[in-house]
């Protein structure tokens, strides 16, 4: 899958979903609502530059701590398409591949990255390029790719419960 | 090649002939849990899935625990949607004054037993592994896919061995020793792995203490922490679960990611500063440091122990008066054991504010929230920026003799200068 955006670099290694989407607010479960707590703890002027489609630039262990799901379906619905970055925490990973958000390793890509960049990421070949300039990400096991593919595990669910 | 107790019980659970690090298998739980927050997000997801059935009735708990008692109409619906689909579906539900908090509670209840596969929508599902458990924190859209299904997927974890050796100190508990491993391995150290505690150590800690180790795992980026089950598991399991069970230990040619050493002969009872459970130093080094609140609660230290450690630090004394100490009992039997004690008396004398069972002040929701500038000291598991409250406000993790004492001196100070 082809997807890509403009940058919005989201600075800090340990960046935690506490101050990604604080818990006073985890009263919401409809995701258009959450959109307005995204990044509260952190720096709310970053949801100001979530325009148009965009891809978030992360450091390391990005999303430690919580289970919440509310970080990255507040992050679909503001309309990021992608993170890149160093590492994510197990937990925020795996919410990214279930909700078809790809979140894609690769250290030297999001050292690049500056506020604005233009940056495509291709996860079946690996590739992630920013305005213009070319890396290699640690590739995405087949089963992520799969899922991220078929568009998540809803989709995932329906099919098999199709064939069932 | 061998394999360690994690890897034997995901390969007991998959329809794999063999199991790897790094392998993606899907794996059947025999409990899924879920919450206020995470549950009614999972109904949704199941909703846009296009399906409403469960895969089994009797495998999925539901607890209202994190806004509950409802702090406002917001959480009351969410609460009273978690009920409704409960009672719908047939499937076990704690409501307030009847249950606790959701892992301390399942523990409680004979929910858990060794070699079984726990997933919970919350990320201290990890607590589990206490009992020698595969446990695993996962998302609403994941828990979703579990109801339906009876399974996850799963990249086959790493295993990192602890080994616990030396005679446990006077004020030390099992929450430094997992300070100890996060404060060594750091905040992501432990991913794509899980904990193994083995070793003489081990013996010293008895299920309460294990329940606050394996909660703490995932603050070092681990997927839970298993204590493989011996005759304590086997002990505290007596008469309280009719599941059967077989204890799972490792092939002593299993292969690991790393081994650490805990020594309790070189462990003084440690904290935790903010804003990242990694900040780990000892008591003496940040004592003097003024304290705002204590809470002696949460799923990671809201046991009898927990209470009976703070009980001990405050008998006879009073709160100082800087500061205010919140107890929270984790579960309604906790409650109970605490008031036949007498602990709660003890803490209610010395003027503690008894809490109903409630995640609230631990993740800045209700009945404990931080004003900015406060310093807390909690026995919880996080102390990330605004976790309780305030983003201006500071929380340091410790145990509960170390809350008690602090709240006593309305500082951080020795437990030992308090008792004495």
């Amino acid at each position: 899958m082809k997807i890509g955006g403009k940058a919005v670099v989201v600075p800090g290694t340990n960046v935690d979903t506490d101050v990604l989407y604080p818990g006073i607010y985890l009263n919401i479960d409809d995701p258009e609502l959450m959109k307005p707590y995204l990044f509260e703890g952190l720096d709310p002027a970053l949801r100001d530059q979530l325009v148009g489609d965009t891809v978030l630039v992360v450091g390391e262990n990005f999303g430690m701590g919580s289970s919440r799901e509310h970080v990255p379906l507040a992050m679909k619905a503001s309309g990021v398409r992608c993170v890149i970055g160093s590492s994510f925490a197990r937990i925020f990973y795996r919410n990214c591949i279930n909700l078809a958000l790809p979140a894609v390793s690769c250290p030297a890509a999001a050292e690049a990255a500056k506020p604005g960049s233009q940056i495509s990421i291709d996860a079946a070949a690996g590739k992630v390029s920013v305005d213009g300039k070319e890396f290699t990400a640690a590739p995405v096991p087949p089963f992520m790719l799969e899922m991220l593919e078929r568009g998540g595990l809803i989709p995932w669910a329906q099919h098999k419960l199709a064939q069932a | 090649m061998g394999y360690t107790v994690a890897e034997k019980i995901l390969l007991a659970h998959s329809d794999a002939d063999h199991v790897e690090p790094g392998q993606v298998v899907m794996v059947r739980c025999d409990v899924v849990l879920a919450n206020d927050v995470t549950g009614p997000i999972a109904f949704r997801q199941m909703e846009k899935m296009g399906t409403d059935k469960v895969f089994d009735r009797s495998k999925v708990v539901m607890v209202a625990d994190h806004f509950a008692p409802a702090k406002d109409e917001r959480s009351a619906i969410l609460i009273k949607r978690l009920k409704d689909w409960s009672l719908e579906h047939g499937v076990a539900f704690y409501d307030q004054g009847r249950g606790g908090i959701e892992h301390t509670l399942i523990v409680q209840e004979g929910w858990v037993v060794p070699g079984s596969v726990i997933v919970g929508g919350d990320s201290h599902t990890c607590t589990h592994g206490a009992l020698g458990a595969f446990s695993s924190g996962l998302g609403s859209t994941d828990i979703a896919f579990s109801l339906v299904f009876g399974e996850f997927w799963q990249a086959v974890p790493g295993t990192i061995q602890v080994t616990v050796s030396g005679e446990k100190g006077r004020f030390v508990t099992g929450k430094d020793v997992i300070l100890t491993v996060i404060g060594q391995i750091g905040a992501g150290g432990g991913t794509d792995n899980v904990l193994e505690f083995v070793g003489p150590g081990v013996r010293a800690l008895s299920i309460d203490e294990r329940l606050a180790v394996s909660n703490l795992a995932v603050e070092s980026g681990s997927e839970t922490g298993i204590f493989p089950a011996d005759e304590t598991t086997a002990a505290y399991l007596d008469g309280r679960t009719d599941k059967p069970w077989e204890p799972v230990h490792s092939d002593p040619d299993a292969s690991y990611a790393r081994h650490i050493e805990v020594d309790f002969d070189r462990l003084e009872p440690l904290l935790a500063k903010p804003y990242n459970p990694e900040n780990v130093v000892s008591v003496s080094e940040v004592a003097g440091t003024p304290i705002h609140q204590v809470v002696v609660g949460n799923c990671s230290n809201g046991t009898m122990t927990d209470l009976r450690q703070a009980a001990e630090m405050v008998k006879g004394k009073h709160v100082h008066e800087r500061t205010r100490m919140i107890v929270v009992p984790a579960t309604q039997k906790i409650y109970r054991e605490a008031l036949a004690e007498g602990l709660i008396d003890t803490l209610v004398e010395a003027g503690a504010a008894i809490s109903t069972p409630t995640c609230g002040p631990c993740f800045g929701g209700h009945t404990g929230v931080l004003a900015p500038g406060e310093n807390a000291l909690s026995t919880i598991n996080r102390n990330f920026k605004g976790r309780s409250g305030s983003p201006e406000a500071s929380v340091y993790l410790g145990n509960a003799f170390v809350a008690g004492a602090a709240a006593v001196a309305g500082e951080i100070v020795d437990p030992a200068e308090v008792a004495s």
